[in-house]
């Protein structure tokens, strides 16, 4: 029972960080766009909010844990949608090609990152490890009478705001898609942009925007990794890259409703961690269990591809770039 | 109703049919230009040097000595030779994302074969690596083609996925060789006798396999252009329709391209063990699997560009390292570079495909 | 008629350096039906485009209801008053019909979608359509979706309806039904263009008739002054008759033998049934049909690229050997390999027939670049060849290596043709081969047909015009939703009669 709880709530960690990756880059992709800088938007949210709570903690002697929380959340998405902007502008008003683009965002925003992430604290004057504690303890902090009420308690209650807020985003996004207006134009620029174009939707306004919305919510990935996963400090070790493509992964997993987005992230993150779980295994063949994650999505492409059905094919103008007078 | 007030748009966009070489070079020449104007400045601002000073430090820590100039001319070989390798499939339109994962299987078996076929005679085993190295790297490329040419399967994605298998499957085998005990790393493999490793030419080992990706690139270049397989690659990527009206089989001929194009990466694999570090990690690759595709894609998958480009990107590196070793900055900041850059490169294809026309004169503007 | 509605003034357009439209002025008035006639490529879609808001004018004025307006986008037309029926619908598949009216409008009660479908069902009453507002677009037939396009456009308020060839797709029925519905929004005050070239459909529709040539506005007359001559002459400038040449059958062998020929597409819908016919060297041999009813799969089987259900057969006979060739389940590689000699110029020229990235040179080894043992290409024969094709059929390009998709359409079909006529073929298959044409282009293909006729080789043509297919071709072969509806003597053959079998759909068959 223990086991299972213990990887209940590793699960729930690591599929928040990919929820967060997932639910942006759907916004994304939903607009024809596939980002594949996703991995450098992470990184770009994640060292944003990392800076900027670092600079206001070693300003302060009494840093207060609400600015901390919202000074994070603000500079993450502002700076995961600088990235965002980036490729957008890049992709849509110069027409790059959208992959090549995205990879090369994915350079860039793990080359900004990992070199402020280490190098901050010398830039600052300062030698020991890069912490944030105070934010760090208010993204931690859980619902504490009700993560106490024994095993639901840490089933559901034992993490921090951010894991809530991810849930709470997928569904949301899956309302606004299915049952706004808003939602519906952003749909059509994604399937067949002529047609948005000719029903007088401005495609090159809702791409953008939904670049740079969707970067961010990427982003809170990042500031969820960087806060929570790893508890306020920086690792040069390539985890959010990982991470950052996993989230692309789980797009695909999810075909494309950010409903399903919820319980994928999760099994991403038990299949992720269910090595510590299995007895018998020495530190080599962890390593082979921990493909699973992939080889799953793997095994969900392949299937997809064959069944052929049409509500669960990506959107179709997907990659393209648009040209009102292309002929 | 109607606007009287709405004016015509300010700038308004029409395709060009085509434009002179030297025009063309001039907007590439003038897009790096600006972009190292832009970094100039990120560096000062960040380190307060001043940029012709960073400048002139980077050439230094690129070509500043002998070594320099090996390591270099190494980084360059390592994505030139990754480039050559996508490049077929690229010209497929077939998004081949997998080069990091088909050079860490190439890897693999080589540090495989100098670990447990140590004895063989050092032409057999070169040999040896060099098939099983490009077997490997073939083989990781050839799933996704077969699902991509029978079921249609999104090969960016199946490929981009491949790339993580191959990394647990390489953390599979550092923890396997451990050496020493403890230390998760593989070490140097055979540091005393170095067997497998490639002999040292003209002072350095990197002779070898600058020799192999510049004979790589000649072949990929005469491949292309002048070979029925070449022709069949263009036909392919250009309309799949059309190749089957020529009784073309593009199921065949991605399959065909695919274990080219991963063999091709599995050698460059070979060369990052054998030829460089002559240890194996999930970074052997490092991240050139996806940096090569940036260059294959702008270099238009001709070989001298493939080589240009890769060098231009190795210098960065190197000269970034430079920078930040000399004011205690971590060495992350080339990547950083290299994304400015490359984001000004790619940015400035829109010049040479589009033309932009101003409201007021009409006038073109390149 | 009333006051003009829309005037253009002096309104040019240009892609590259083919000119679509030239200082083209001309007025719309209101309440009236007015069919934009012109030839394919005259320049009658980027011109209405233009109202739309798809394209901006590189010069010139657009006054809608006496004011001067910049139409930048489609919002700025709807703006106006002004919506469009595309040719190529601007649907998303996986939405429903009610989704696909609502797209892009401002709402104040969000998505209701309810509230659009009783709209829908509103609109529907008032001009006399059929739609299910929930129905998914990719469950939908060709015209259902037109239906739908039109639907939207009305919802949107739309005072001024563009329709672009909107019967080009529908059957005699459809259209017929389509009419209905566009006097019912005359009635209702709505000023309707029809962008057409099919003359007897804009003399039963419209009120008026503006004739667009290479561009350039002609003139416009009204129709009840207008003959069908007359439109011609506007048209295409002076009096054509068509005058092809038809030479007598010398000496008429069989080449092939199609029986039983069925097919499905990949959308599970069968697109061919039991097709049989004879195709004879020294012949034309027409095939007649509105477009889209098994033409396409028709010839893709016989080049071994399309899949048949068992029992068909595609017999060739060799004029070489006079031996007899089963070419059913053969790729086009193997029919190659067995010595038959069969060309095909098919309808997408530069997605099927060409490369378009590539150059007349190698554009003209497509389909032998394989012979011979070397691994390295043949250079030097193909741009013999091309400079061959280049002299006789006088295409005009800067160069064998300027890529094919920059020549302009009747240079691309010379390419196209002339490579297929070289291979010596002893049957010939061409599917709208003098579509987009102008009329010497045209000619030029129909004397290069005629002298593969008259060098013994079966010609089948696939083509739109009925007037062209009764003076050129020997045989019709008419087709209907896939099936043979009959062959009849070309020499002989009524009009009335092939359009009568064109349209006759079987009893009890579904049409697609």
């Amino acid at each position: 029972m223990q086991g299972f709880i213990s990887l209940f709530q590793a699960a729930v960690f690591f599929g928040t960080v990919i929820m967060f990756g997932c639910i942006g880059e759907i916004i994304t992709e939903k607009a024809g766009n596939l980002n594949l800088g996703v991995p450098g938007i992470m990184y770009l949210g994640g060292i944003s909010s990392l800076a900027a709570v670092f600079i206001y903690e070693g300003s302060t002697d009494t840093p207060s844990s609400a600015v901390c929380v919202l000074l994070a959340l603000l500079a993450s998405f502002a700076g995961a949608s600088f990235g965002g902007l980036i490729y957008a502008f890049l992709t849509i008003t110069l027409r790059a090609n959208q992959n090549v683009t995205g990879l090369a965002l994915s350079i860039f925003g793990s080359g900004v990152a990992n070199f402020f992430g280490g190098s901050l604290n010398t830039l600052a004057g300062r030698f020991e490890q890069i912490s944030v504690p105070v934010t760090s303890a208010a993204f931690r902090q859980n619902i504490a009478p009700l993560a106490n009420m024994g095993i639901i308690g840490k089933l559901f209650f034992s993490y921090g705001f951010m894991v809530y807020l991810a849930v709470i985003l997928a569904i949301v996004t899956q309302l606004f898609m299915q049952h706004t207006m808003t939602g519906l134009n952003l749909r059509t620029v994604g399937e067949n942009p002529q047609a948005a174009d000719a029903a007088g939707i401005n495609v090159t306004a809702h791409k953008y925007l939904a670049i740079c919305i969707g970067a961010g919510i990427c982003g809170f990935g990042g500031v969820y990794y960087v806060m929570d996963y790893i508890k306020g400090t920086w690792a040069n070790d390539g985890s959010i890259e990982k991470l950052g493509w996993l989230s692309v992964a789980l797009v695909i997993f999810a075909t494309w409703k950010a409903k399903n987005a919820i319980w994928g992230a999760y099994l991403f993150g038990v299949l992720y961690w269910m090595y510590l779980y299995i007895p018998g295994l020495t530190r080599a063949s962890q390593e082979i269990f921990k493909m699973l994650p992939y080889v799953v999505t793997i095994v969900v492409l392949v299937f997809t591809s064959l069944t052929n059905s049409r509500e669960k094919q990506p959107p179709a103008a997907l990659g393209q770039s648009y040209f009102r007078e292309e002929r | 109703m109607a606007k009287e007030t709405k004016k015509e748009p300010l700038i308004r966009l029409t395709k060009r049919d085509g434009m002179p070489a030297y025009k063309k070079l001039l907007i590439r020449c003038i897009s790096l230009l600006m972009a190292c104007v832009i970094c100039g400045f990120v560096i000062y601002a960040i380190t307060g040097l001043n940029p012709v000073e960073v400048y002139s430090t980077m050439v230094s820590g690129a070509f500043g000595t002998r070594t320099r100039i090996w390591s270099t001319v190494k980084e360059m070989m390592m994505l030139a030779c990754i480039a050559i390798g996508l490049a077929p499939a690229f010209k497929m339109r077939f998004w081949n994302i997998g080069a990091e994962g088909q050079v860490l299987v190439g890897g693999i078996v080589t540090a495989g074969c100098m670990i447990y076929l140590r004895a063989l005679p050092p032409i057999v085993l070169f040999s040896l690596m060099f098939v099983v190295s490009a077997a490997a790297g073939a083989l990781w490329g050839l799933l996704p083609a077969v699902f991509k040419a029978k079921y249609n399967t999104n090969e960016t994605l199946f490929t981009l996925m491949m790339n993580y298998v191959a990394i647990q499957l390489t953390s599979f085998f550092v923890a396997k060789w451990e050496n020493p005990f403890g230390s998760n790393t593989v070490g140097v493999i055979n540091q005393n006798s170095q067997e497998g490793w490639f002999p040292p030419v003209m002072g350095s080992r990197v002779f070898m396999s600058a020799d192999i990706v510049l004979i790589l690139a000649v072949l990929m270049f005469v491949y292309l252009k002048y070979t029925k397989h070449g022709y069949e690659i263009s036909v392919v990527g250009e309309s799949e329709n059309t190749a089957r009206y020529a009784g073309i089989s593009v199921g065949w001929v991605t399959i065909r391209t695919m274990l080219l194009s991963g063999a091709i990466c599995g050698l460059a694999g070979f060369m990052a063990v054998a030829g460089a570090s002559h240890t194996i990690s999930t970074s052997t690759a490092g991240g050139r699997g996806f940096t090569a595709i940036i260059v294959a894609w702008l270099a238009k998958f001709d070989s001298g560009a493939m080589l240009l480009i890769s060098l231009l990107l190795a210098f960065l590196q190197s000269g970034a390292g430079e920078i930040a070793s000399k004011c205690k900055l971590n060495s992350y900041a080339s990547e950083m570079i290299t994304g400015i850059i490359l984001f000004f490169i790619l940015g400035s294809e829109f010049f040479i495909n589009f033309k932009l026309m101003f409201r007021k004169h009409g006038k073109e503007e390149a | 008629m009333s006051e003009a509605v829309i005037s253009l003034r002096n309104v040019s357009k240009s892609f590259g350096s083919v000119h679509a439209n030239e200082n083209v002025s001309m007025d719309i008035y209101k309440g009236e039906i007015l069919s934009l006639l012109g030839e394919n490529g005259s320049g009658k879609t980027t011109l209405m485009n233009m109202l739309s808001g798809i394209y901006y004018p590189d010069h010139g004025e657009i006054k809608v209801n006496g004011k001067v307006v910049n139409i930048r986008d489609p919002k700025d037309a709807f703006d106006c008053g002004i919506g469009m029926v595309h040719q190529h619908f601007k649907l998303v598949d996986v939405f429903s019909a009610a989704e696909n009216v609502v797209i892009g409008i401002k709402r104040e009660h969000g998505l209701d979608l309810r509230g659009v479908s009783n709209d829908i069902r509103k609109i529907c009453d008032k001009y006399g359509f059929v739609m299910d507002p929930a129905k998914k677009v990719y469950d939908m037939s060709v015209s259902e979706k037109q239906t739908l396009e039109i639907i939207k456009v009305i919802y949107r308020g739309a005072d001024i309806l563009i329709l672009d060839e909107p019967t080009a797709v529908l059957t005699p029925q459809e259209t017929e039904k389509l009419f209905d519905v566009i006097r019912n929004m005359k009635k209702d005050g709505k000023t309707v263009i029809i962008i057409t070239h099919k003359l007897h459909e804009v003399l039963s529709i419209s009120d008026r008739v503006a004739i667009l040539r290479k561009g350039e506005y002609v003139d416009s007359i009204e129709t009840r002054d207008a003959t069908e001559e007359r439109l011609t002459e506007m048209m295409v400038g002076e009096k054509v008759e068509l005058n092809i040449e038809r030479p007598e059958i010398k000496e008429k062998k069989i080449r092939l033998r199609v029986s039983h020929l069925s097919c499905y597409n990949s959308d599970g819908l069968k697109v061919l049934e039991d097709v049989s016919f004879d195709a004879y060297g020294g012949e034309i041999l027409g095939v007649a049909g509105v477009s889209g009813n098994g033409q396409k799969e028709l010839l893709e089987s016989v080049a071994g690229l399309q899949n048949s259900m068992p029992g068909a057969s595609i017999k060739y006979y060799s004029p070489d050997d006079d031996k007899e060739y089963e070419l059913i389940g053969l790729t086009p590689r193997k029919i190659r390999q067995l010595g038959v000699h069969l060309s095909f110029v098919p309808e997408d020229r530069l997605g099927m027939g060409l490369v378009g990235s590539m150059g007349m040179s190698d554009n003209m080894m497509l389909k032998d670049y394989n012979e011979g043992r070397s691994i390295f290409t043949d250079k030097k024969k193909p741009r013999e060849l091309a400079e061959q094709i280049l002299n006789d059929l006088n295409v005009v390009t800067p160069g064998l290596s300027t890529p094919v998709r920059r020549l302009s359409g009747g240079n691309v079909q010379k390419v196209l043709v002339g490579r297929e006529i070289s291979a010596s073929p002893a049957v010939l298959m061409t599917a709208y081969a003098v579509r987009g044409l102008d009329i010497n282009t045209s000619y030029t293909i129909y004397r290069l047909l005629n002298e593969q006729k008259k060098a013994g080789v079966a010609v089948i043509y696939v083509g739109e015009d009925l007037d062209v297919l009764m003076e050129l071709c020997d045989r019709i072969l008419v087709l209907c939703s896939g099936r043979v509806n009959g062959i009849l003597d070309g020499r002989s053959a009524k009009k009335e009669e092939i359009g009568r079998l064109m349209t006759l759909v079987s009893a009890g068959k579904e049409k697609r």
